[in-house]
């Protein structure tokens, strides 16, 4: 449940004419709150190669300054990790002394007495630090990172500028800034943040993952909102992807309402269906087996997609057969006697891993990756399926497997022949290279399901990458063209003869409105992040199948994705009710 | 000069977490307290105050460091650190 912030207007330091003021975004993940903002710092500039020390400084005051800044930065974060807990209190108590590191302070300290200005002293001690550690590799390579955060934090001490990251506060706020790095979105912590807003990004950008996964209200693409002064109150709203500042009474009485709704709709009875009874299973999608337990508790009637890039996303090798085993295993055992599909590595574009990608391809979403790894490393995935056919035995799971971006019959066949050799009964494809939605009837004759990955689907189908902000009007699975694509994955599957499934498993099935434009389109299962359960169930135990299939029909042929929207919310008064 | 070895026990080696607890455990005795992976020179042994040093030091789980420290008490003191380097601090 996420605090209300009922602090009256005009209390925070705005200026009156910023009253009432709004910014339209678009709205990636729903909910309605009041918060005070805080916003995100800039990255920390990197000084000047070479730069050297002002004049009028001497070594011995610039060391000095040095000592004093790393001193702070380290009570800082050391400050931090009394109130952390966990893992992330070990995180911070190591980073408190790599600041303040005798090794990484000498060396930083000898430069300055060759006349290197404190800022670029840090910078380049830090600097071969970080390569020392990377080269070592496994897990001390990942420490690189924290060195490097570190010396930005030293940096922005000297300089006497807020330092980098998610700001830290001991009440929670509103998150305000450009876009969220991966990084950042790891360090964010659920307690602390009650929405996300950028004035950058799109609705399939890490920013809107991280909050759908959260489940924080999140409006992205919202332009001037980061120009907004921290401290102001404002009032956000995650469906309509609008942000007002000095809210009212109104938004207020929006604000508590959304905190009753979210408590209704924290319940998922784990059978999804329609109005009339039609059922329409829904599944998680999970990174793990700690998901895939939070999956299970959440009512998930199996997973549709379990990333198993994510079990591995930090490792320079490829796991062993008994990591994975292990890993996989997990994930089997949360499910007994229920659906779970595995997608055999997606590596490549945005998650690259070091063992399988080649980091420069000059146009990685277009690149090697996901099935296509197979090319350049071969072996990987046969491997990978032996540890799943191993990690299948004795458990009670259905396992299900599948590969990601196959664009043609042929990769279809061949992929079905491999798990064949490893004994897996039940090979499937994602759909989601538009030339695979376009030859499903083919593609389904080799495999047993299909399962739509909706974001790469959009990105490839509208020529428009997933992470570019000015791009995300074109990024969104309302697109009629993607409908369409989705439709015709449905008709192929028919024309195949066999009825085999054709489910979802991208960010379009954790939609409620899109949700039931997909159950029209002839989808039969939906999966999606566990937060979306419910709400996704409500919305569809309030329709038809014939309902349904009307809302799709309309979406198809609406003019444009904002349009398709429009029309199918308007038709659905139950969106509205529950701030959808 | 006192020495003493020990063999890392922690299952990832002497990564973040261990070499933290180990850091703050030398930072705590009023002694200068170097570490080396046996079989290397004296003088090429680091900083065992610095878990930037540590780190950099790759041991991995099972290897044998040397830790030699000067002064009163320097013996019990690196028996103390031993003991932190031979527990397996990953499972706690």
């Amino acid at each position: 449940m996420r605090t209300i912030v009922q602090t009256l207007p005009g209390s925070a330091s705005t200026d009156k004419s910023e009253t009432g003021r709004t910014f339209a975004g678009v709205g990636v993940s729903p909910g309605r709150i009041i918060g005070s903002i805080l916003l995100m710092p800039q990255a920390v500039r990197e000084p000047a190669v070479g730069d050297r020390l002002a004049e009028g400084t001497s070594p011995e005051e610039a060391s000095t300054a040095l000592r004093a800044a790393a001193k702070a930065v380290q009570t800082n974060l050391t400050t931090r990790s009394v109130g952390a807990s966990g893992a992330g209190r070990e995180v911070l108590e190591a980073t408190a002394l790599m600041a303040n590191d005798p090794m990484l302070i000498k060396a930083a300290v000898k430069l300055i007495t060759t006349g290197t200005s404190a800022e670029r002293a840090i910078w380049d001690a830090a600097a071969s630090v970080a390569e020392m550690l990377h080269n070592l590799g496994g897990y001390m390579a990942e420490r690189a990172t924290d060195v490097l955060d570190v010396r930005g934090r030293i940096v922005a001490e000297l300089r006497g500028v807020p330092a980098p990251g998610i700001p830290y506060s001991d009440t929670p706020f509103i998150l305000v800034g450009e876009d969220l790095a991966p990084a950042d979105t790891a360090t964010l912590d659920p307690a602390k943040v009650l929405a996300l807003v950028t004035s950058s990004g799109g609705p399939q950008s890490h920013t809107a993952i991280i909050a759908r996964a959260l489940g924080l209200p999140a409006v992205v693409a919202a332009v001037g909102v980061d120009a907004l002064a921290a401290g102001i109150l404002v009032f956000v709203d995650g469906a309509a992807g609008t942000i007002m500042v000095d809210p009212g009474a109104d938004e207020v009485a929006l604000a508590n309402g959304w905190a009753t709704t979210t408590a209704a709709l924290a319940v998922f009875d784990g059978t999804g269906r329609l109005k009339d009874g039609h059922l329409v299973p829904l599944l998680s999608n999970v990174g793990g087996a700690k998901d895939a337990v939070k999956a299970a508790a959440a009512g998930a009637q199996g997973v549709g997609l379990l990333r198993t890039e994510f079990c591995f996303l930090e490792r320079d090798t490829e796991p062993s057969l008994a990591e994975q085993v292990e890993a996989y295993r997990g994930v089997f055992d949360a499910f007994p006697g229920k659906k779970v599909v595995v997608r055999t590595l997606d590596a490549g574009a945005d998650k690259p891993l070091p063992f399988l990608t080649d980091a420069s391809e000059p146009n990685p979403a277009l690149g090697v990756r996901g099935y296509r790894t197979d090319l350049s490393s071969p072996g990987v995935l046969e491997r990978q399926l032996a540890a799943i056919a191993l990690a299948a035995e004795g458990t009670e799971a259905e396992v299900w497997v599948m590969a990601p971006m196959i664009s043609t019959a042929e990769e279809a066949e061949h992929f079905a022949g491999l798990c064949q050799a490893a004994g897996l009964q039940t090979p499937g494809v994602m759909v989601e290279v538009p030339s695979a939605a376009l030859t499903a009837a083919s593609i389904l004759g080799h495999v047993d399901f299909v399962s739509l990955g909706t974001n790469d689907l959009t990105q490839y189908a509208m020529a428009a990458d997933r992470q570019l902000g000015p791009l995300a009007s074109l990024n969104t699975p309302w697109q009629p063209a993607v409908l369409q694509l989705i439709r015709l994955t449905v008709a192929g599957s028919r024309d195949e003869g066999h009825d085999k499934p054709v489910g979802v498993c991208g960010e379009a099935a954790a939609d409620p409105a899109l949700a039931v434009v997909l159950v029209g389109l002839g989808v039969s299962t939906l999966s999606m992040t566990a937060r979306a359960l419910s709400a996704v169930a409500a919305v569809l135990a309030s329709v038809t199948l014939i309902e349904t299939q009307g809302l799709a029909a309309l979406a198809l042929t609406a003019h444009s994705a904002t349009d398709a929207r429009r029309i199918v919310r308007e038709k659905l008064p139950i969106l509205t009710e529950l701030g959808l | 000069m006192s020495e003493r070895t020990a063999v890392i026990a922690s299952r990832v080696g002497l990564h973040a977490r261990p070499a933290g607890i180990f850091v703050a455990a030398v930072g705590e005795l009023p002694l200068e307290v170097t570490i080396a992976m046996a079989g290397e020179p004296a003088d090429d042994a680091m900083d065992a105050s610095s878990i930037l040093s540590i780190m950099s030091l790759g041991a991995s789980n099972g290897d044998t460091v040397v830790l030699r420290a000067e002064g009163e008490g320097a013996d019990e003191a690196l028996e103390s650190l031993v003991k932190i380097l031979e527990t397996d601090l990953d499972a706690e």
